[in-house]
């Protein structure tokens, strides 16, 4: 018999190694033969921890476990039995393509990752040119999934086309965003995905070595990212890549708490062992990156799609999705959510459909007042706006951004001058320091807010115009985007920043 | 983790492990830290040596990241995240509860050495809100009782 038992970030918050504990002393008194498995979180977290039990009517659920549901979840009469959990609504409505392994397999098993289709895509993509793989790449339109949206297949054939003595591939596993938490789903919960996909781009850049830069904030992450790659090249599947002629290696680093560092030419310039400033563009990354080489920097999420795309070919994938914005997105529902967690499904739906029938509206019961959408650079959607399809362009035209693609939800208690002023706030901790409308602007912004919550209305002028030069004079999108969350509070909820000055008179 | 002044024999070892690195510089740094509490300032100079680079150049690397210290932390560290996600479930209420109840503002250590509180931008478990690291334990949907509880056991 087989026990699964999460060891993802958020089931261990919630209690999983104490399930897991009560669990083994359950199998040794009765002593009967069970495994507990170790997996990745299905990515309902309202479940967590989530037991599965595995049954020949296939695995059932039974959560969110307390020690004290041990002993019923074996007498078979527990009242947190959810059924098989594949057929639980929220996850049954997704397509499962990047996160089709997570939750269901054990995350360090070289086998159980092949048995789920693993390694299909690279053994793919050793037959086919470097050429033919970009290629691969640029048909199924993947986008940069850390935020930016820009086409994987062409930062890659700029790399590909590079001249360089080395080149590499860096992933980016600096997920700072709030409300974000796919890429530590799946570095935690099927790291060879992320392995193989970053050995696919190597292949197809001709880059040998690849660099997976994780914020300090996720220790499980880097310890399942470092487990895994010292299994992968012990099966030389890193190394020498499966005996291809090829060669490819990982090395696991990890970040120092800055959030910039977030920003592909800043986590550059950390890998290096600088100071985590931003660097002007040009020179491109993917032609001066790395110690000034080649460089594909992509998000963990983008890496982690390559591998299905090459196992069931870029068409297939390109078939999901709306418009410019294809295939599929791993969504995060966060926040004052019922049903918070990972939900991964084509581009396309409606903003208010993820929130209230996929979320279940807020946890606190309360009417949603608004969600912000893209982590903390993320503009404030309002209700109104809950029409907005989920995609890059149907975003940009309603103010807003898909980001990273963490929806953050808020009831009617929420604060939006306050919101407004703790981005600006934000922004000033984090800068880099590097551009001035960034480095000053935010902390103006924060003095010019409190100027507006103390009533004084003639602020919100300078406000606006701040937000201008922030947006227009910023290097990058730390000071280029903190405009969003904060003239989309104070667009989308102008009495907010009016009634201050009502009670003051 | 000691807290002992390092000396420098135990310093250029540490940073030894790590100078075949490409970019080696903050895996010295959370190494450093990781031995001994966090980084001397004694150190500054020899990595300086050690990378060919300059003291200012190192000394600005250490200051850059929130994650390095320049003075031992207190025995216990209380990470509380102020991200919207956990502000949307009340952070801002439980931070304001944990800082009051320690009598101070964040980055502060109690009197007794025992607890420093600090903020941190998202954990990652924001459908499990308020977040909160305690040393390297995770914990999801902290309320203000469980943030007794928490400082209690971390002898506040």
């Amino acid at each position: 018999m087989k026990i699964y038992i999460p060891r993802d970030a958020a089931a261990k918050a919630l209690g999983a190694e104490r399930i897991v504990k009560a669990v083994e002393a359950e199998i040794k008194e009765r002593g009967i033969d069970a495994q507990i498995i170790r997996n990745g979180s299905r990515g309902m977290i309202w479940l967590e921890p989530l037991v599965e039990v595995e049954t020949a009517e296939g695995r059932v659920g039974y959560g969110p476990v307390t020690v004290a549901d041990v002993k019923a979840i074996f007498e078979g009469d527990s009242d947190k039995a959810l059924g098989d959990v594949e057929q639980i609504p929220f996850f049954a409505a997704q397509t499962r393509l990047t996160f089709a392994r997570v939750g269901k397999i054990d995350p360090l098993s070289l086998s159980d990752y092949e048995a789920h289709g693993g390694l299909v895509g690279l053994r793919r993509a050793i037959a086919m040119s470097a050429e033919a793989m970009v290629d691969e790449v640029k048909t199924s339109g993947l986008r940069g999934r850390g935020g930016a949206g820009f086409p994987t297949g062409i930062k890659w054939d700029t790399v590909r086309m590079a001249q360089g003595e080395k080149k590499y591939i860096v992933c980016n596993a600096d997920e700072g965003d709030s409300g974000t938490f796919a890429d530590r789903m799946v570095m935690e919960g099927d790291p060879f995905t992320l392995i193989e996909g970053m050995i696919i781009a190597g292949l197809a850049t001709h880059a040998t070595k690849g660099f997976v830069y994780i914020r300090s904030e996720y220790p499980d992450a880097i310890e399942q990212m470092e487990a895994a790659c010292a299994i992968a090249r012990d099966a030389g599947v890193l190394g020498h890549v499966l005996n291809s002629g090829h060669q490819f290696d990982i090395e696991i680093r990890v970040g120092a708490g800055a959030y910039v560092c977030g920003e592909e030419t800043s986590l550059l310039n950390s890998l290096e062992g600088k100071r985590g400033t931003v660097r002007a563009k040009p020179p491109l990354p993917a032609l001066q990156g790395f110690m000034g080489r080649p460089t594909v920097v992509n998000n963990v999420i983008s890496l982690a799609t390559v591998p299905v795309i090459f196992e069931k070919g870029a068409q297939h994938y390109a078939d999901f999705g709306l418009g410019r914005s294809k295939g599929t997105m791993p969504i995060q529902i966060a926040g004052n959510v019922k049903f918070g967690g990972l939900f991964e499904t084509a581009f396309g739906m409606p903003l208010g459909d993820l929130v209230n029938k996929i979320g279940g509206g807020t946890a606190s019961g309360r009417p949603v007042k608004a969600v912000q959408v893209g982590g903390p650079l993320g503009a404030y959607m309002p209700v109104s706006k809950f029409d907005t399809p989920f995609g890059y362009e149907d975003f940009d035209q309603k103010g807003g951004l898909i980001g990273h693609a963490g929806i953050v939800v808020f009831d009617d208690t929420a604060d939006m001058l306050g919101m407004a002023r703790f981005a600006m706030e934000f922004c000033a901790v984090e800068s880099c320091g590097k551009c001035t409308p960034c480095r000053i602007g935010a902390v103006r912004g924060v003095e010019t807010i409190d100027r507006i919550a103390a009533g004084d209305n003639a602020a919100v002028e300078i406000l606006t115009d701040l937000c201008e030069t922030m947006k227009d004079g910023s290097l990058c999108a730390l000071g280029g985007f903190t405009p969003f969350p904060v003239m989309s509070a104070l667009q989308n909820f102008p009495e907010e920043f009016s009634t201050a000055k009502e009670a003051a008179e | 983790m000691t807290q002992a002044q390092p000396t420098p024999e135990a310093i250029v070892e540490t940073i030894a492990r790590h100078l075949h690195l490409e970019g080696p510089l903050l895996p010295i740094l959370h190494d450093l830290q990781h031995e001994f509490g966090f980084i001397p300032e004694t150190a500054v100079p020899l990595i300086a040596a050690e990378l060919n680079i300059g003291r200012a150049e190192v000394h600005g690397v250490v200051s850059f990241y929130h994650d390095f210290r320049d003075a031992p932390a207190g025995k216990h560290v209380v990470k509380i995240c102020r991200a919207e996600a956990c502000q949307s479930v009340g952070a801002n209420a439980l931070s304001d509860h944990a800082l009051a109840k320690l009598g101070g503002d964040w980055h502060m250590t109690t009197p007794n050495g025992n607890i420093t509180i600090e903020p941190v931008y998202c954990l990652g478990l924001c459908a499990c809100g308020p977040a909160v690291l305690v040393d390297d334990q995770l914990e999801g949907r902290v309320d203000a009782a469980r943030m007794d509880e928490i400082l209690a056991e971390c002898g506040a």
